[in-house]
């Protein structure tokens, strides 16, 4: 037992460590951090805020605009993405029809190609459709998630039919026996999905790096990316920026953790 | 009037307005840009609106040195991937999940946590852990044991050790969420029986834990090959602005630089088709050995 605790011990600290590091850095001036090394100790006396302060005194709070950017997109885009594919996912799951087994086929070879081999030409869809560096831009092409409808269909194939014939009983149309009937019954699917699509969203970073173009349209891990070069004070702020872009979603995980665990495992291998 | 209230009610039509938005999407999003990537590979596109065929010159330009590069760190990067990001994780799903442990919602929570983070964010304390400097963290522990510095992003070794790391960094919770869920869904009479048959906890574990986790197992291979050929972002974070000697030279990345930076959107085309049939040959070897028409004949 002591062996096992320890190895988790072990385990623990090297992932922490990395986070400690960037917060400790955060502290320190990046000309310093490269003159004189980072102290890992703990010392409150030769830790400045200079780096925070950065970060929302430059350039008309560029910085705020990434994360305004960074949160919008991810929520339009999940809230789209969930119903949308929930959407598809119920009609193929809750009702047989000519051309059904096809769609489910077209669903899964959609996930199986790598959607960045479709950049190219996508990019030239934006284009044409004058949405490049635009919300709507990064959200669209990718609106409707595979992943969710098959995991969607697979929940409702799981309810009971009976239920909607209930709904046709009392005078329900198709569209009010979902809203009113089927929804309510999907709602851990919905949990789950939310979850997902929403973890996949915020961190993703090839779509939105090539349609979004200017700063202010930037998400945070694009923003993030462009001062990525060492010159001026950009390290000072890449770091700051960067604990700052860890630690709310870290607190909303710690609050809602059984959710996002539960999210992961039911959107992932059930599926 | 009397149309729209019947289409309302009507189970016949209803579904196919429900897929309407895949059908859509499909149409525009996917297919769409699959027939124009597969035209523009066979040509040369001078800009957005003055192409011309060149038959097969874009695919004979893949034979270069480049290309081979970037397939060949790929590859190794998958391999790499697939022996660490499986085989660790799992060791932590088994230990966390043993009698033996304790605090397991506390390890949970903490190897979990860089799952949040974007790839960018993870590989920025890499990045500065890992600095060229005498200072940087590693290389001042190095020079403590009397070793020198190393100039970690130079070397294409050491760069493919810090993508691996960032990518095990980020992925080891999120394995380890699956496996744990697998784990505590096996049946504990299993164990029981196989204790009085006098198994140990080496030979449970090779002979009932791993046979029985064989569907997540599979399920994350698929994923990280999957991931491993199309990885773009864990070197986009240490190499953003120029590749030394192709470090970090990725298959996706090498689309990305010729069509969006030199603006060879032809070529960079072929590449993606190139991608393309990689993936669904994986994928083909995959689904034939383990998947979905192997479960259909069980």
């Amino acid at each position: 037992m002591v062996l096992v605790v320890a190895l988790l011990c072990v385990i623990g600290f090297f992932t922490l460590f990395p986070l400690y590091y960037i917060v400790m850095a955060s502290f320190k001036s990046s000309a310093d951090l490269f003159r004189n090394g980072l102290d890992l100790g703990i010392n409150p006396a030769v830790m400045s805020l200079d780096n925070y302060k950065l970060l929302f005194e430059d350039q008309n709070n560029i910085y705020l605009y990434w994360y305004r950017n960074s949160i919008l997109i991810c929520v339009l885009f999940t809230i789209f993405s969930v119903f949308l594919s929930a959407l598809v996912g119920y009609g193929l799951g809750a009702y047989s029809f000519r051309g059904r087994n096809f769609l489910f086929v077209l669903v899964l070879i959609v996930m199986m190609v790598p959607l960045e081999i479709l950049m190219l030409p996508l990019y030239k869809l934006i284009v044409d459709m004058k949405i490049i560096n635009t919300y709507a831009g990064v959200i669209l092409p990718f609106v409707v998630s595979p992943m969710a409808i098959f995991f969607f269909r697979q929940y409702v194939s799981g309810i009971s039919k009976d239920f909607m014939d209930a709904g046709r009983i009392d005078g329900c149309t198709e569209f009010g026996i979902f809203f009113r009937i089927m929804m309510p019954l999907m709602k851990p699917a919905f949990g789950a999905m939310v979850i997902l699509l929403a973890m996949q969203n915020w961190n993703s970073l090839i779509w939105p790096l090539i349609v979004l173009r200017t700063s202010d349209m930037f998400t945070l891990p694009i923003g993030l990316a462009s001062m990525l070069t060492p010159y001026g004070n950009n390290y000072d702020k890449l770091i700051s920026g960067s604990v700052l872009a860890i630690f709310p979603i870290v607190l909303v995980f710690l609050f809602n953790q059984r959710a996002f665990i539960s999210g992961l495992t039911s959107g992932g291998v059930k599926g | 009037m009397a149309n729209i209230k019947k289409l309302l009610y009507s189970d016949k039509l209803a579904p196919y307005l429900f897929v309407l938005p895949f059908v859509l999407c499909l149409l525009i999003f996917f297919l769409y840009p699959m027939i124009s990537t597969f035209i523009m590979s066979f040509q040369e596109v001078i800009s957005l609106n003055n192409t011309r065929f060149i038959g097969l010159k874009n695919y004979e330009r893949l034979f270069d040195v480049h290309f081979y590069n970037a397939l060949k760190t790929n590859t190794i990067y998958t391999i790499f991937v697939i022996l660490t990001a499986i085989p660790i994780p799992l060791l932590i799903a088994v230990m966390l999940n043993s009698k033996l442990s304790r605090g397991k919602m506390f390890f949970r929570t903490i190897i979990f946590i860089p799952a949040l983070t974007s790839v960018i964010v993870a590989g920025v304390p890499f990045r500065l852990m890992f600095g060229e400097l005498d200072t940087a963290f590693i290389n001042s522990i190095m020079n403590k044991m009397g070793l020198p510095s190393q100039q970690w992003m130079l070397n294409y070794w050491a760069g493919m050790m810090l993508m691996v790391m960032v990518h095990l960094w980020r992925t080891a919770g999120v394995n380890m969420v699956y496996y744990l869920a697998g784990l505590q869904s096996l049946p504990e009479e299993l164990y029981e029986s196989a204790e009085i048959d006098g198994a140990g906890g080496i030979q449970k574990f090779f002979y009932i834990t791993l046979p029985l986790l064989k569907p997540i197992l599979i399920y994350t291979l698929t994923v990280s090959i999957f991931e491993g050929y199309r990885m773009f972002g864990e070197s986009y974070v240490f190499w953003n602005e120029s590749m030394p000697n192709d470090i970090g030279l990725t298959i996706v990345r090498y689309i990305y630089q010729q069509a969006f930076q030199r603006n060879d959107l032809g070529f960079g085309s072929a590449i993606g088709i190139v991608l393309l049939l990689i993936v669904l040959a994986i994928n083909m070897v995959q689904l034939k050995y383990f998947g979905l028409f192997r479960k259909e004949r069980d």
